[in-house]
């Protein structure tokens, strides 16, 4: 009987100390830089301090690995918004200036792998929910095409949003002013919210993101446009760095026809709230009941 | 010091063996190693190593891990109500079901693992040290199911076997609860596995009420399978008795949850087809093709010439009573319930995607070689829980040195079935 | 010297085709003033310069001035809130004698996922 009780005992001593042994080495071997960045706590969990030593360890490492400073924010919500953005099929082309427009602002993937938070469908004339019909890979030598009518797609921040609900890690989350945003340091790349997003919102970034050096937009946020480490989930973010300053988002000064607007829903006199009146304005699956912020119409 | 010396003569035991044991062990060894290799050219270079892409964010990993829950849930659902319904010749291979069943989840769990994309940042889903976002997301439901489980599953085992170990009786007051919460937490597992898949709205293929029973209906074929195919090699290699009878009835078993799958599956098509709406795509994708894309076409119509010959051979009695046949059927059931549940699942899913595009997601050799990694791990982890849980069970390695097979254990052949 | 009012082929001005609806515009003087060049004339008669285009290509284009006046037609740059807003005056982005956009080239489609380019 005491045989016994010294066995089980020990055995679990043995296990324990193995373990905590095995741990303290792992710690020590690394440094200091190390221990904080592995350890980074989720964003929504810092305190003013901790975000600024962060930020300040972020801008070191940024310089030192892109060979170029830059200066990210953390701006908060601006109170009473929530924003909305307005799309009009009557007049996009096709021309694809705003994917491309906001892979310069938001620092995307040029290649290996390439990250689009935009995608350009091109939908023939009569047929415009099924999207089955779409062609991703269009290519003439100029558009618009006799026929055709586009369609842009990106994240349409939903108020109800399904990649919220499946994160098993809460990386991702609805800000205050109705941005649904990634935490970069806190995703483990599981990729569930790509499953659950019914509208190609969500990218992965599939191997270290490729920027040239002379390329990097270095006015970024933390929640934005800041350059990504590799296998994390990114998406359009409404370019958070501009809005939450009062600046059109990038796709939409991008925009040669006027096809792009936005604006916060909560000022009755805001532009997007003019379009919900006066044009109308219908969103993507509805049925889904995801409640997007990304209102399509046709002005005329 | 007691717990050295049993490790000690754990590690004697299992290091010694004949050539039939060393060549397995090694054969598994060596995979293991190359996998890694290839692991670790994913690490550096990132998911991009593989064949997933935006259009295709889950492959070959998760399609294995979605069979391997399932195997595992039925494992123990299978030898478990042996000690329910007391069915004498189940009853004595409970501990060996268990391992199996803990085998295959350590396997689920390292797919997942290898799926990650940062998987130093695996501690984020710790509830308390990380922020595991209970209950609203599936996953986090599945990360604390599947540990559970795994935990079930190897502290029964290990308390039972130490306790035959020093030759005592288990405490069956302290096992029985816990063997019998087996049962539902089994039918858990696998139930939010399937409801991961199930509450995406946005892959109406996954988004259909028949996916939970339809997982369970698949499971209870694939893992009696496994586990009629390792108790032949077990009762071979190890001389504990294991009745044919056992054997058929499981194979009986599998019969009635093959036609509930295959039900199931008619129940799927009628929908589909009959409605006709947009979203039998992806079932026109996965059977016949879609606008030419046919790469899974010829897999489908195995898995299911596959299941349904195992169905007829396990149906008539005359098959089912003849190894050569059984083990026949166990064959096209393993196979085939993995095409269907695997990449037959996972991977329709996805085409067409939400903006309608068709992606042909093939594996690359690195996920091949990854996959067969993680499976040689489990089938190497398996086999030394046998090296040691058998000679215990058979009374040849006990605390004392001196062999003394466990009365519970032993049936004389007068009391054969 | 008065100006001859009546629309015909002009020798001058070659590099400009009027393009824009050619029953409602027939010739240059149906906007431009035929005494003082740096004017425009509404219907009405009443004279407006270069600032206030917009309101002689409103007169036929109610619906799209209303709306540029909302901030809902065009393009938009800078900022919304927080600083100076930008409007774009019409001829900005439509040329008044040719206002058709003409075709663009597009920009390259995205690559396939197996691309060589794309890992």
């Amino acid at each position: 009987m005491a045989e016994k009780h010294l066995t089980r005992r020990e055995f679990l001593r043995t296990l324990v100390l193995a373990g905590a042994s095995g741990a303290a080495f792992s710690l020590a071997s690394c440094t200091k830089d190390e221990r904080e960045r592995f350890f980074q706590k989720h964003f929504l969990e810092m305190t003013d301090a901790e975000k600024r030593q962060m930020i300040g360890r972020l801008e070191e490492t940024y310089l030192k690995k892109y060979g170029r400073p830059f200066t990210i924010s953390t701006e908060g919500a601006v109170p009473r918004t929530l924003w909305g953005y307005g799309l009009d099929l009557s007049r996009c082309i096709g021309c694809r200036r705003c994917v491309y427009g906001c892979v310069k602002e938001n620092n995307l993937s040029r290649h290996n792998p390439q990250v689009h938070w935009i995608r350009v469908l091109r939908l023939r004339k009569g047929n415009l929910v099924n999207l089955e019909e779409a062609e991703h890979y269009y290519d003439p030598p100029y558009v618009p095409e006799d026929g055709y009518f586009y369609m842009p797609v990106q994240c349409q921040h939903c108020e109800n949003p399904p990649c919220v609900k499946v994160c098993p890690v809460h990386a991702t989350w609805k800000e205050p002013d109705g941005l649904v945003v990634v935490d970069y340091n806190w995703c483990i790349g599981c990729r569930y919210c790509i499953a659950a997003c019914p509208y190609r919102g969500r990218t992965f970034n599939w191997a270290e993101p490729k920027v040239g050096q002379d390329e990097w937009n270095t006015s970024v946020h933390y929640l934005g446009n800041r350059p990504r480490p590799k296998n994390v989930v990114d998406k359009c973010t409404f370019c958070v760095q501009r809005v939450r300053i009062g600046r059109y988002p990038a796709c939409v000064e991008a925009c040669p026809t006027g096809t792009r607007k936005f604006g916060n829903l909560l000022d009755p006199d805001s532009e997007i709230r003019y379009l919900i009146d006066h044009k109308r304005v219908f969103r993507l699956k509805e049925d889904l009941n995801t409640d997007p912020k990304f209102y399509y119409f046709f002005a005329e | 010091m007691e717990a050295w010396r049993f490790f000690k003569k754990t590690l004697r035991l299992v290091v010694s063996g004949g050539p039939v044991y060393y060549g397995w062990c090694l054969f598994l060894i060596c995979i293991v190693v190359v996998a890694f290799r290839y692991y670790l050219y994913q690490l550096d270079q990132g998911l991009i190593a593989t064949h997933m892409r935006d259009q295709v964010s889950w492959g070959m990993y998760i399609a294995n891990f979605t069979y391997l829950v399932g195997v595992a849930a039925a494992a123990v659902l299978l030898v478990i109500p042996a000690y329910v319904y007391h069915f004498r010749p189940i009853k004595e291979i409970v501990v060996l079901g268990e391992l199996w069943a803990a085998s295959s989840i350590i396997m689920a769990l390292l797919f997942v693992f290898v799926d990650l994309g940062r998987p130093d940042r695996f501690w984020h889903l710790i509830p308390r040290f990380g922020w595991l976002n209970f209950p609203s997301s599936l996953l986090a439901w599945d990360v604390l199911v599947l540990n559970g489980y795994l935990l079930l599953n190897i502290i029964v085992p290990v308390y039972m076997l130490v306790k035959l170990y020093y030759g005592k009786e288990p405490n069956r007051r302290l096992v029985v609860p816990l063997i019998l919460v087996s049962i539902p937490w089994a039918v858990g597992i696998h139930t939010v596995t399937a409801f991961l898949y199930n509450g995406l709205a946005a892959r109406p293929f996954w988004n259909a009420s028949i996916l939970a029973p339809r997982f369970l209906a698949s499971a209870f074929c694939s893992g009696p399978a496994m586990v009629i195919v390792m108790f032949q090699v077990v009762r071979r290699i190890s001389y504990i008795k294991i009745e044919d009878s056992a054997l058929f009835k499981i194979a009986e078993l599998i019969a009635y949850a093959m036609f509930l799958n295959l039900f199931l599956l008619a129940a799927e098509a009628f929908k589909e087809y009959y409605s006709d709406t947009i979203h039998l795509a992806s079932l026109q994708y996965l059977y016949w093709g879609l606008n030419g894309h046919r790469v899974l076409v010829p897999w489908i119509w195995t898995a299911l010439g596959f299941n349904v010959g195992a169905f007829f051979l396990f149906l008539i009695p005359r098959t089912r009573k003849w190894l050569p046949t059984l083990n026949l059927g166990c064959l096209f059931i393993i196979v085939g319930v993995w095409l269907e549940k695997g990449p037959g699942f996972v991977l329709p899913g996805f085409v067409p995607s939400p903006l309608g595009e068709i992606y042909d997601y093939v594996p690359s050799q690195l996920e091949l070689f990854v996959s067969f990694g993680v499976w040689a791990l489990g089938l190497l982890a398996f086999t030394l829980f046998m090296k040691v849980a058998i000679p215990i069970e058979r009374g040849e390695f006990t605390h004392t040195g001196r062999g003394r097979p466990s009365t519970a254990y032993a049936i004389p052949d007068s009391e054969a079935q | 010297m008065e100006a001859d009012t009546k629309p015909r082929e002009l020798s001058e001005h070659t590099n400009v085709k009027l393009l824009h609806a050619a029953e409602a515009l027939p010739w240059c003087l149906a906007c431009h003033d035929a005494k003082d060049r740096d004017k425009f004339h509404l219907v009405t008669g009443e004279l407006v310069g270069f600032t206030e285009t917009y309101r002689l290509c409103g007169q036929c284009h109610g619906t799209n001035y209303r709306d540029w006046k909302a901030g809902v037609h065009g393009k938009r740059i800078g900022y919304f809130a927080n600083g100076p807003r930008t409007y774009f005056l019409c001829v900005n982005c439509h040329n008044p004698h040719d206002p058709k956009f003409k075709p663009l080239k597009p920009e390259p489609p995205p690559f396939r996922p197996l691309d060589k380019e794309n890992g």
